[in-house]
């Protein structure tokens, strides 16, 4: 292992490391645009030279492997100058478009010219004028004066995606980004490009003018929108409600995980968070009287789930759980039901139409937590009947609660009859769930659960990773986390098992660990940033 | 007069062929440098002091020697004949005149590093060049002298000319590469160099076409006598491409001795109408300016690099009283402001920025600060590059600002920020 001393500090790191790489594990900084560790070296920018010793010239530390006994200077006058040259440059032609560019307060030019320029501006020409404002996609807009020809998003449509729809174009300053005639940029994953483009160049159109990003609160996350389980960033707008239109969810943005999705997220799951802040929102306990759904009060809600369940034999109740629940949700449903004597419970409910997946992080399966669903054991007992027999139940009468969480099952690749039948034929349909839909329209009760940017849990991926998400924003109106619906129900049944008391998400999960082998011995802060794969 | 080595045959209307080049002598070199050991072959040419002659002037048989001894992998031998050097016309004419000495020295130089493949990439804008090496390439492989087996020796070696679109980027040796293998011809980081890993990945030796053409001369005669017709530090004779304001503008072939006033003066019959030198660019358009008082200076790569200027292509320019120099700095920064290849920020923006300070000083409206930030951004620029194509700017900017500031600071004066 290579051994070399950075600015006096020595260090010891794996063979092949370039110099960045090597003074970020002593904590120093080295400034780069073009150098991302996803992507091959371009050595482009020159922002990243530093002093080695026994060499003349400075060197860009992004192609520089550290060798043993290698001195580096990242601190020398000569490389505080040329910082200051390299800033200077980028800016010679740049817009200053700040004012009105969303990448303002998270922009690199801004933050190294303040770091490493401060000089006074000399170029009084006129600057070069490129395109402004061009869409490169339904994602993606460019600025072509704001670029700094980084060439990092061009590396990733060419190394990452495969898909080389941007190249740059003309030579000297003329130089652009553009698209290759006849393309788009329409790839699953194209809106990673803004990510990286460290200026505001490529910008997220969805983003486009909504809200000042030095206006956002971030927490870590995992985005819901397949078993991938990509790690995110929710970035939220509390407090100012005249900004991105109320919205309290403004972006999703990855965030690293070397085992997960690396920097990267496809652009469905990017964009999969409209459903949080929708009209659709549940966010308060109905009861259909009428022909309408009223709303009432929780303890009158749980009331109703109490009074639906008196009387009834086990036999007779029906439970659909969904595998968007988290593991929390999932082993309280899985407790209540245990309880209940229950014996019909699924998760599996089949889309209308298969996902797609590809071979990089897209799966087919579109909820977060099959395997939690499967590790919870929410699946038929012995004697119980699946998704269908449950359906067919129904119809026939012979379920006095049929209990379904989240689905749209009109949406699902049941036959549409079917389902017409069971929620008309079932005694009484309780929905749980965050957003209305066609079911929640035909239930007799709606009890609206939080979003996972509400509520602290986990879920677990298609690898058997356990990854935390955490709450973002308080949950809209009066919807409460699913395992504390679950854990009111069953303190009102007047069941025992202390999980039903928890009054913390980490208190579910805590339960959860001592009693289901395959997370034996996790705890919220041994799953950390990563995650912890269970047990096998 | 020294002896006429490039530019022998040039008096013949038939030079260019193959019948006329081995009545002269030719394809007899390559005969014996195959039964020369490959290090033997690289000593010579190490002992005849042979300096690149495209531009950088780093010595050829040092260079063959850095292809790895152990590599398994194919080995590229790249002739640049892409000339984009301004004031630089003299590769055209080895092209059209002599192809054969080129392609000889090509097999000498292959068999030395053990390459079976050349790639002769010649800039697009050179359309007769290319006919009659085309032609030339033809009749070496009619007469056995390329492709399988050469001569009976079993030494296979094949060319493939590959044509320029037009970009100056192009004759940098790594930019050349990647336009050579199809992509844009933006030069490559070093390290790795093209030695270890060039064209398509491989070990690949790049030369210029009269470095190469020199070849067969050396192992015909030998590296001594090669080294003896020139300097200390570099032997033989080379091709001076003389244009601008000299009686006899045109290709002189010259000991490398010879010293830049004997070249205008001599061989060149000195400035026309009796007017004045006023300046000099002494190594193509990259090459610091010498003024008329520096002109006592010898042409080799060591006596101009301590003139504080450079050999380069040989490309000289001589410019007389009448020249502006703001005029010809604009001129000059218009070029490396047009080629930029864009990759690297430095020489992406200051090219551009540059150009339009000398065009505005030029157009009259010159401010008095403007001089130092030219000198100041070119002196930050320098040596933070991909490429020494910046570095190549940065000559003119700095050396055309220095040595004729007043007349520069005359312009703004009576310009309109006076």
């Amino acid at each position: 292992m290579p051994k070399l001393t950075i600015d006096g500090k020595e260090v010891e790191v794996a063979p092949g490391t370039n110099l960045i790489e090597a003074a970020q594990k002593l904590g120093i900084e080295i400034p780069h645009y073009c150098y991302h560790p996803g992507l091959t070296i371009a050595g482009q920018c020159r922002l990243c030279m530093v002093d080695i010793e026994k060499n003349p010239r400075p060197q860009i530390s992004c192609n520089m492997t550290a060798a043993d006994g290698m001195v580096v200077h990242t601190q020398t006058e000569r490389i505080l100058e040329t910082r200051k040259s390299v800033m200077e440059f980028h800016l010679a032609n740049h817009p200053l478009d700040c004012p009105v560019c969303d990448q303002a307060g998270e922009c690199w030019l801004q933050i190294y010219y303040m770091k490493h320029g401060l000089y006074d501006p000399r170029m009084t020409d006129e600057k070069v004028h490129k395109p402004k404002a061009v869409p490169l996609g339904p994602h993606v807009m460019l600025d072509a004066e704001r670029c700094i020809l980084c060439s990092r998003c061009v590396r990733f449509c060419d190394e990452i995606t495969k898909t080389g729809e941007l190249g740059i174009f003309h030579r000297g300053d003329h130089s652009e980004i553009g698209l290759f005639p006849g393309s788009a940029l329409e790839n699953a994953y194209s809106a990673n490009v803004i990510d990286i483009c460290p200026v505001g160049a490529l910008t997220d159109r969805n983003f486009r003018f909504q809200v000042r990003v030095w206006y956002l609160e971030s927490v870590k996350s995992v985005c819901a929108g397949c078993a991938r389980g990509c790690n995110i960033e929710l970035h939220t707008n509390h407090h100012r409600t005249h900004h991105n239109q109320g919205r309290r969810v403004a972006r999703i943005k990855p965030r690293f995980n070397a085992d997960v999705n690396e920097w990267w997220i496809c652009d469905a799951g990017r964009y999969g968070f409209g459903w949080i802040d929708d009209e659709s929102r549940l966010t308060a306990p109905t009861r259909a009287e009428g022909g309408r759904a009223v709303e009432i009060a929780w303890d009158d809600a749980i009331g109703g789930v109490v009074d639906a369940l008196r009387g009834v034999r086990p036999e007779e109740i029906g439970i659909l759980a969904s595998p968007d629940m988290s593991n929390e949700d999932l082993f309280a449903l899985d407790r209540l039901a245990r309880h209940l004597g229950a014996v019909s419970v699924d998760a599996r409910v089949p889309p209308a139409t298969p996902g797609d997946q590809d071979e990089f992080l897209i799966r087919a399966d579109k909820h977060p937590n099959t395997r939690g669903a499967e590790l919870c054991g929410l699946a038929p007992r012995a004697g119980g009947l699946d998704g269908p027999g449950m359906l067919k139940a129904a119809a026939a009468k012979q379920l006095k609660v049929l209990w379904v969480f989240q689905h749209d099952l009109f949406q699902s690749a049941w036959p549409e009859a079917d389902v017409r039948a069971a929620l008309a034929g079932a005694g009484r349909v309780i929905f749980q769930g965050s957003n209305a839909n066609a079911t929640s329209a035909a239930a007799h009760l709606v009890l609206p659960s939080a979003a996972y940017a509400e509520t602290d849990g986990t879920f677990t991926n298609f690898q058997g990773r356990v990854q935390r998400f955490r709450a973002a924003v308080p949950p809209l109106g009066d919807a409460i986390p699913g395992w504390d619906v679950l854990g009111r129900t069953a303190r009102a049944l007047g069941a025992p098992d202390p999980v039903f008391e928890a009054g913390r998400a980490e208190r579910v999960f805590t339960a959860l660990a001592a009693a289901v082998p395959a997370f034996g011995g996790m705890t919220y802060r041994g799953l950390g940033d990563a995650g912890q794969v269970v047990a096998r | 007069m020294a002896e006429k080595i490039f530019t022998r045959n040039f008096h013949r209307a038939d030079s260019h062929t193959l019948a006329a080049y081995r009545e002269t002598g030719g394809y007899t070199a390559v005969g014996k440098a195959f039964g020369m050991e490959r290090t033997a072959i690289v000593e010579e040419v190490k002992k005849a002091n042979l300096r690149g002659l495209g531009g950088a002037g780093f010595p050829t048989g040092m260079k063959w020697s850095f292809i790895p001894k152990d590599s398994t992998a194919p080995k590229y031998l790249v002739v640049n004949a892409d000339e984009g050097e301004p004031g630089t016309f003299k590769d055209r004419y080895l092209l059209e005149r002599e192809p054969h000495a080129l392609i000889e020295g090509m097999l000498i130089a292959a068999r030395a590093i053990d390459s079976h493949l050349g790639f002769v990439y010649i800039r697009g804008e050179y359309v007769q060049p290319w006919r009659v090496f085309s032609a030339a390439v033809q009749e070496a492989y009619a007469a056995g002298l390329l492709g399988k087996n050469i001569q009976g020796s079993g030494f296979d070696f094949d060319i493939v000319i590959h044509r320029g679109a037009g970009a100056y980027i192009c004759g940098e040796e790594t930019g050349l590469l990647s336009s050579l293998e199809g992509k844009k011809g933006w030069p490559k980081i070093k390290p790795p160099f093209p030695a270890i890993k060039g064209a398509f990945g491989h070990p690949t030796i790049v030369n210029n076409v009269e470095t190469l053409s020199a070849v067969p001369h050396i192992i015909n005669r030998g590296g001594a006598w090669f080294a003896g017709l020139g300097s200390k530090s570099q032997g033989g004779t080379r091709l001076y491409s003389v244009s601008g304001h000299v009686v006899r503008p045109g290709l002189v072939e010259a000991p490398v001795s010879i010293t830049l006033r004997q070249l205008i003066y001599d061989e060149c019959g000195g400035i026309p109408g009796g007017r004045r030198l006023k300046a000099v660019v002494p190594g193509g358009s990259s090459a610091a300016i010498l003024t008329a008082d520096e002109i006592d200076v010898s042409m080799d790569v060591d006596g101009l690099k301590n003139a504080g200027t450079m050999a380069g292509s040989a490309g000289v320019i001589v410019m007389d009283e009448t020249v502006s120099i703001p005029e010809a700095l604009m001129v000059v920064a218009r070029f490396y402001a047009h080629e930029s290849c864009g990759q690297c920020t430095p020489c992406r923006e200051s090219t551009g920025w540059i150009y339009k300070i000398t065009h505005r000083i030029v157009d009259g409206h010159g401010r008095k600060e403007d001089l130092d930030t030219i000198l100041d951004v070119a002196k930050r620029g320098a040596g933070t590059t991909i490429c020494a194509f910046y570095d190549g700017a940065v000559g003119p900017y700095i050396s055309y600002v220095e040595k004729f500031r007043e007349e520069f600071e005359a312009l703004i004066r009576s310009g309109d920020h006076a």
